[in-house]
């Protein structure tokens, strides 16, 4: 089938869904829609698209994206792909869990590092990282924290556990505090944080 | 405290159940990984599976890197199976640019992926049966086999098992007619290895006893939480990459798939076994048909040999998927026209595996979580990249 | 001063023995026999001449323990090699071969390590009782001793209640493994003490059950006569080649696999599922007792199996304590064998082998060792075979959700 055939089946199925066709990839404009369109693919007869094999997050610089790999076990058919997109600030996704049990740690991954909230999981916190991780590490934009400088929250911790701490790290600590910095690696050629 | 008959009865013992943390160093669980489990007496209630322990962020180390510099980094996945991370691997790449594979690499590639496959299924059931409790004794019989294979690797690609072996378009060394000429006798001596090694094993009474219906999958959960591999294979459901996908040279060996019925972990151990065993067939008929001569790179591939950084796919995406021992190994690629990926993520198949661990041990014993672990064959390195 | 002791049988045409020995006996077969009693005898005329008479017996019982306490920890000590190097072979490897020629001199640098641990007591554990829990394993290992026959006269003490007392403190290794697991403060420790605590007493009863047969045909609980009432017709006569007592005999020999918590009933230190059971938390020379009752366990065991079914020191040619020897050695060798064959069996599983089999099945034996003793001799042979295969089909049938299913694998298309 062609992808102007795939496109106009699923839109006259659920009508009212924007759909766009980017590079052998199906694009749902609002990523709302993705449960209807999934749950569609899923129970049609045509495709029965019952195997997720990937969710995976990306990042576009100027938005978030997921992609969901589908194959058909039953039908042995390709791979059909579905992208959603999101802002970098208010990225929710309405999980698919409910639909495929397989998405579960992976959406957990793609939130812990790309910050994508899908709303309807089970169980959403980070997997790779400690809790109380801040940060997103696969962002373009993240930059790693810098391990010789230290917070005022590592400093608390390390007092509480009788560490001695030289005076100079203290107040350069209490210094970022107050402007609400993270401590953040230096770049070769660029000058300190200040 | 709960009560946890008072349902039934108003005056109910006041129990309390017991939080066990079975964790990050433990000699039973396959490397760093916890399990909260929550059980009441033995009979486990719930069970949290806790990871990250090995993350070591792989997907953005690739990021920064030439496509070709991150293949060793491939091996380190599952580092039990090098070459197959490899495989999978050069799969999405050569998809990604639309690079054809030479006749005889192509061949080299399947002997080194079926022979992957031997180790890892040999070397998991002597690891289930450690959990077992047969004290060594199996995985000794297995390692003796894997050591021969391990030999082989090491003359071919030079290291055991980290083999960094597969290149984009072909395979980077020859391999010479006596290396071949030794693989022949080696599956020419591995059924009887085989009978020997499951004789003891098969109808043992213990291990029926210790591994029939328990951990039991059934099948519309199984292809709904995405499992793939032996464990897809023993709840019954007929979906094995090489013969769906066909990729590389698959399509032309003649090979079953053995499927099980119940699902539970005795049938994942004999459906390994099974499995074993059309491999040395596809091993056999591989190594009848490897042309005698060919080049080991395709020819549009070959200068990036000397210089990995001038690699510059075209811009566009692709996901390349094997068939893994573990399960399917997926590598999704994007690329933006410079030598470094934009995107690059592994599928990892004992990661998303673990999903229903939960769902297959409850109420069971503590005992059997083990096995169940056991049975669902997973690599730290993978399940964390 | 008379050096014989009441307990003392003397050998059939031998004469009066005193303190010296007779010179035409040197070298006879009888002396080879008899070498560790006219040793003892040795001794004790010397000291004799210049102790009093209360001193004497005090020498005398000091004799005797020191013998048995040279004889426990080198038997244990020599065993756990002997285990290393019989599992190596059949994991097609060789054991430990550095120390010393074929590593005769590993158990030494055993202990040496053992012994130069840091000796690691959880913050929070019971002192008192984590302290004493190794001791009140090692005693009750090293008590047994004494009522084993290991030859012609040589049992250390020859009750006329040996076996009772050799089942009663053995039996108290049970609190001791509680109060180990219970000290630790660990959740893991607990559970290999419960497990623990549950597999033994379940595997008591069959043992002891399994027994009485012996007890029923010999007429004495003492070990001596049990081993006298074997001793006609040149080996025949062990009760080992009577129906009831083959059934007793394997029946008491899994029972002391699984007292001696050794696999395939090593659940307490089920080692890939709750690390180290009940002594995870012990480290240095605590691990070494409990390491050493469990071995010493295991040959006591196999020497009372050897004494009440397979004829104790009883054979021709030898001397008498190296049949002992042999055949103890030949039951720990299947005890080794064991382990590097079979894997664990399951809590569950394990508490219904012990309950809905072996019990039944030596409740039965009891049957039919009456039985044997009331027929006359031809009946009696073709009967108690047939009730005992009646009983173990039965009993088969009655546990069929434990036998193995037959599984078929097709193919996809």
């Amino acid at each position: 089938m062609t992808p102007e055939e795939i496109k106009n089946k699923i839109q006259t199925a659920l009508p009212g869904t924007a759909l766009k066709w980017v590079r052998d990839t199906l694009l749902i404009e609002n990523p709302q829609d993705l449960p209807k369109v999934a749950n569609f693919l899923k129970t049609s007869e045509e495709f029965r698209f019952d195997y997720l094999s990937s969710v995976t997050g990306a990042d576009y610089l100027q938005y978030l994206e997921a992609v969901y790999h589908l194959y058909s076990m039953e039908k042995k058919t390709g791979p059909f792909v579905l992208r959603a997109r999101v802002g970098r600030d208010q990225a929710r996704i309405p999980s698919l869990v409910p639909l495929y049990r397989g998405a579960e740690y992976q959406e957990r991954e793609a939130y812990d590092t790309y910050g994508i909230i899908f709303e309807n999981h089970p169980d959403l916190r980070r997997i790779f990282m400690w809790e109380g991780f801040e940060g997103f590490p696969m962002r373009k934009d993240y930059v790693q924290e810098d391990s010789e400088i230290l917070e005022a929250s590592d400093i608390e911790w390390l007092e509480k556990h009788q560490v001695q701490v030289p005076e100079g790290m203290k107040k350069r600590a209490e210094e970022l505090k107050k402007q609400g910095r993270r401590a953040v690696a230096e770049r070769p050629g660029q000058p300190e944080p200040q | 405290m709960e009560k946890i008959f008072s349902a039934r009865d108003p005056s109910a013992l006041n129990t309390e159940t017991l939080e066990i943390n079975f964790g990050p160093q433990h000699p039973s669980t396959h490397g760093v990984f916890r399990m909260n489990i929550v059980c009441d007496g033995e009979t486990v209630v719930s069970l949290k599976p806790v990871m990250g322990y090995l993350h070591r962020n792989h997907e953005q180390i690739a990021e920064n890197m030439s496509y070709a510099a991150s293949m060793p980094y491939t091996d380190r996945l599952d580092y039990f199976n090098s070459m197959s991370n490899n495989f999978g691997y050069s799969l999405a790449v050569e998809k990604l640019a639309n690079i054809e594979v030479p006749e005889r690499a192509q061949y080299i590639r399947v002997i080194m992926a079926e022979l992957t496959r031997l180790v890892n299924h040999v070397s998991v059931i002597g690891f289930l049966l450690n959990d077992l409790g047969a004290f060594f004794t199996p995985v000794l019989y297995a390692f003796r086999e894997r050591e021969k294979i391990l030999d082989i690797f090491e003359e071919v690609s030079g290291a055991r098992m980290m083999c960094n072996y597969f290149r984009f378009g072909g395979v980077k060394y020859e391999i010479q007619p006596h290396i071949l000429q030794r693989i022949k006798e080696i599956v020419k001596k591995f059924p009887k290895f085989l009978e020997e090694f499951e004789a003891l094993l098969s109808k043992n009474e213990i291990l029926c006893m210790r591994c029939q219906n328990v951990g039991v999958l059934p099948k519309e959960l199984a292809v709904s939480a995405s499992i793939t591999g032996p464990m897809l294979r023993a709840s019954g459901v007929d979906y094995d990459i090489r013969k769906v996908d066909k990729y590389s040279i698959y399509g032309r060996f003649k090979f079953r798939i053995p499927l099980g019925e119940k699902g539970d972990v005795y049938d994942r151990y004999y459906v390994r076994i099974l499995e074993m065993h059309e491999s040395l067939k596809i091993l056999d008929q591989a190594l009848k048909d490897i042309p005698a001569t060919g080049e080991l790179v395709s020819k549009k591939m070959a200068p990036f040999l000397k210089s990995p950084r001038n690699f510059k796919p075209p811009v566009g995406e692709a996901y390349g998927r094997v068939e893994a021992p573990k399960g399917e190994l997926g590598f999704y690629v994007v690329s933006d026209g410079t030598p470094q990926p934009w995107r690059y993520h592994v599928r990892a198949p004992s990661f998303i595996n673990l999903t229903i661990l939960e769902d297959m041990c409850l109420g069971h014993k503590i005992a059997d979580v083990i096995v169940i672990l056991g049975s669902v064959d997973i690599v730290l390195g993978e399940v964390d990249h | 001063m008379d050096t014989r002791f009441p307990s003392e049988k003397a050998y059939p045409f031998d004469s009066e023995s005193s303190v010296g020995m007779k010179t035409e006996k040197i070298f006879s077969m009888q002396t080879l026999d008899q070498i560790f009693i006219i040793a003892k005898k040795i001794i004790l005329g010397v000291t004799g001449h210049f102790l009093p008479d209360w001193a004497c017996l005090l020498t005398s019982i000091l004799i005797s323990i020191s013998a048995i306490a040279v004889l426990g920890p080198f038997t244990m000590m020599y065993l756990t090699l002997l285990e290393r190097k019989v599992i190596g072979r059949m994991q097609n490897r060789i054991g430990p071969n550095r120390v010393g020629k074929w590593g005769l001199l590993q158990p030494f640098a055993d202990g040496i390590k053992m012994l130069t641990k840091e000796d690691i007591v959880p913050l929070e554990a019971d002192k008192v009782i984590h302290f004493l829990a190794p001791l009140f394993i090692v005693m009750p290992a090293l008590l047994v001793f004494a009522v084993i026959p290991f030859g012609r006269n040589m049992t250390a003490v020859d009750l006329n209640v040996g076996l009772l007392f050799f089942i009663a403190v053995s039996s108290t290794t049970t609190i001791a493994i509680f109060m180990a697991s219970w000290s630790s403060r660990n959740k893991f420790s607990l559970l290999g003490g419960m497990r623990s605590a549950a597999q033994m007493i379940s595997y008591e009863i069959p043992m002891v059950l399994s027994v009485v047969p012996v007890i029923m045909m010999a007429g004495s609980l003492s070990t001596n006569s049990i081993v006298e009432a074997q001793s006609r017709w040149h080996g025949l006569k062990w009760f080992v080649f009577t129906p009831w007592g083959f059934l007793g005999f394997i029946i008491f020999f899994l029972c002391a696999v699984a007292e001696c918590n050794r696999s395939p009933f090593d659940l307490p230190e089920g080692e890939s599922e709750i690390v180290a059971g009940f002594h995870t938390e012990y480290s240095g020379m605590k691990f070494a007792l409990f390491y050493m009752a469990e071995f010493m366990n295991s040959f006591t065991l196999s020497g009372l199996a050897v004494t009440l079914f397979l004829g104790g020191w009883q054979g021709p040619f030898l001397p008498s304590w190296i049949w002992f020897f042999l055949k103890t050695y030949a039951l720990i060798f299947v005890m080794i064998w064991f382990r590097g064959t079979l894997p664990r069996v399951r809590v569950d599983q394990l508490m219904g082998l012990a309950w809905k089999f072996l019990l039944p099945l030596t409740l039965a034996n009891l049957l039919v060792t009456g039985f044997w003793y009331f027929t006359s001799r031809p009946v009696r042979i073709a009967g108690s075979m047939v009730l005992l295969a009646l009983a173990f089909w039965i009993l088969t049938k009655l546990n069929r959700d434990v036998v193995p299913e037959k599984r078929v694998y097709h193919f996809a298309e």
